[in-house]
């Protein structure tokens, strides 16, 4: 397997003395859809900036397909491309300049700039502003025109800074249909995110950053099976009033399973891991409530975050 | 296409995209770039040219007029070189779109070179259009074309690297405008723009000696009527070693990241 990118023990110190990055080690392979996620300020930007020689680093080393990047500066640029987090081109410039500029600065001849410059553009729904001034676009357009400029060269190994940030659901749902389509086509793809349910969504690998440390560094489905428990929302047509609050220390008990109360027709379920849906139906039945419907609660994997961030103190 | 082959010129495309992009930006914004020193330059023309200049009548054994066309088409090349090369890459810096270019695989020289000929094509431009006015005030000729234009050339190249300089220094609108009001104005005037220094005391004269813009501006007034207070040589010896200095300075900095890297 060919690895796309190694980190090694990175650090940085910013000037005013901050240890950004207290040494971080990454490994991502190629064709990988892999989620740097971490809460703000844990250091996503700064990793992004030193593999992108915006920031210089204090320590460690980048290697992007097996060349490291001090020593190979040319090829490995060309090897990959960056949307970074905040919109970083000219607000006077028209939409085709850009892209067309980019091409440029990573030696496309014209003919071929130009193609691909409309291939990017109509992908991501940009073609027809192409002749607008770029600071006329919406947030959501800038940010697909910072995609269209970073794939205008074609690299390898695609790098995304939070980019979904500030963009409403519809557009990040679009914008993860193109991820992925780009993924699948064979283009490895990083994203940094403070959205777990962004990493859940599409990332296969998941490293988790906190104070300049990697704090958890594997896969999706691994991450995932650590849960322990679910929550469930269960609605249903009875008045609940009273009857959950009863069973304790009755035949209807069970171990592992708990209770919480929303409203009057609604209760929150927490399973322990290992117990069967089925005897919590069975209970229900028991008690005559008749179940309308059942949802998981969402916010399982934010628990599971947070508690992954306190280990880090 | 192998993506070597695809890459082969790779470096002079960069740097022909980066001159596109500087030279449509002063176009695009022509009103501010373009008319405004045609229209001072002019001015002077009119006031101390025909006006004034009638009364002084003789200077440095010419025409006050054709004395002082040199010496105004030399200031509009100095100003504008620097002017395009400070606020352009200032600008980049302020919108942050030079992370495109640092973050792109075009090497630090290449960089440098876009925004010195992005510089020396605007300071032409003005020039250009500042002679053409000065045609349509009375004629010029050019005695040695060839010293008119390399020292113009020269000049153009200077003035735009120190503009880069300041940009890369520069945190703020305000840190683009001290130097060039409070340094580049002082030298190009005290530079015998307007006057021979044979007017001035000899404590003066050897004053002016010091001014790097003094020589510059003598030897293009040289290279068009054929006389001049200094000797070109060391026009061109001043020139080169201003070049080399300052070649290295911006390159130096760029290595370095000063102001663009963290
Ligand atoms: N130029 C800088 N100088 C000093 N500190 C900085 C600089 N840039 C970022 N930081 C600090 O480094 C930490 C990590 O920042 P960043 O990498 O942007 O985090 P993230 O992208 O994960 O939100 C933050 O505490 C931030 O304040
Ligand atoms: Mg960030």
């Amino acid at each position: 397997m060919t690895v796309a990118i190694a980190i090694t023990e990175l650090r940085k110190t910013y000037a005013n003395g901050f240890e950004a990055l207290k040494g971080i080690s990454l490994e991502v392979e190629q064709g990988d859809f892999f989620a740097l996620l971490g809460p703000n300020g844990a250091g996503k930007s700064t990793t992004i900036g030193v593999i992108s020689t915006l920031v210089n680093k204090t320590g460690g080393s980048v290697e992007v397909f097996g060349r490291n990047v001090d020593t190979h500066i040319f090829e490995t640029k060309l090897d990959f491309g960056v949307v970074p987090q905040e919109v970083n081109f000219s607000q006077f410039e028209r939409v085709k300049d850009i892209v067309l500029t980019q091409a440029g600065y990573y030696g496309l001849p014209r003919a071929l700039a130009n193609k691909r410059c409309e291939k990017y553009l109509r992908k991501l729904g940009l073609w027809e502003k192409r002749n607008d001034q770029s600071r006329s676009l919406s947030g959501g357009m800038k940010r697909r025109l910072m995609i269209a400029r970073a794939l205008i060269h074609e690299p390898r190994l695609l790098i995304l800074d939070e980019p979904t940030a500030g963009v409403d659901i519809e557009l990040r749902r679009s914008m993860w249909e193109f991820l992925t389509e780009i993924n699948e086509s064979g283009t490895t793809i990083i994203l940094t995110t403070h959205y777990l349910e962004e990493a859940e969504q599409l990332c296969r690998n998941i490293a988790i950053i906190d104070k300049g440390r990697i704090v958890e560094n594997t896969s999706m489905k691994q991450l995932l099976s650590e849960l322990d428990s679910q929550v469930y929302i269960i609605d249903t047509s009875n008045d609940l009033t009273g009857k959950f609050e009863q069973i304790a220390g009755t035949e209807y008990e069970l171990t592992g399973v708990t209770y919480q109360p929303v409203d009057e027709h609604c209760i929150e379920v927490t399973i322990t891991a290992g117990v069967q849906l089925n005897s919590v139906f069975k209970i229900m039945e028991a008690l005559d409530v008749k179940v309308l419907a059942m949802r998981n609660k969402s916010n399982r994997l934010e628990q599971l975050f947070i508690s992954k961030l306190s280990q880090n103190q | 296409m192998s993506k070597t082959a695809m890459f082969s010129n790779h470096k002079y495309i960069a740097f022909e995209t980066i001159v596109i992009k500087e030279v449509r930006r002063f176009s695009r914004i022509w009103l501010q770039t373009l008319v405004p020193p045609v229209i001072t330059i002019g001015l002077y023309f009119v006031i101390f040219g025909n006006l004034v200049g009638r009364r002084i009548g003789n200077m440095g054994g010419y025409d006050y007029m054709d004395f002082i066309v040199p010496g105004l088409i030399m200031m509009s090349v100095i100003q504008n070189s620097y002017s395009n090369v400070v606020s352009s890459f200032f600008s980049h810096k302020f919108q942050r779109s030079i992370e495109e270019l640092l973050v792109s695989p075009v090497p630090n020289y290449i960089i440098l070179l876009g925004f010195i000929v992005g510089g020396m094509a605007r300071g032409l431009a003005v020039g250009g259009i500042v002679t053409a006015v000065a045609i349509l005030f009375g004629g010029l000729t050019i005695e040695s074309p060839l010293i008119t234009l390399s020292v113009i050339l020269l000049t153009s190249t200077v003035f735009s690297m120190a503009g880069f300089i300041n940009a890369i220094f520069a945190n703020s609108f305000d840190d683009i405008s001290i130097i060039p009001t409070f340094v580049l104005t002082p030298l190009i005037y005290l530079g015998g723009v307007f006057y021979s220094i044979q007017l001035l005391p000899p404590f003066w004269q050897t004053v002016s000696g010091l001014n790097p813009i003094f020589y510059m501006v003598n030897t293009f007034r040289y290279g068009i009527l054929g006389s001049s207070d200094v000797d070109v040589y060391w026009a061109f010896i001043i020139l080169s070693v201003l070049i080399a200095v300052l070649f290295t300075a911006c390159i130096w900095l760029l290595r370095n990241g000063r102001g663009l890297r963290s």
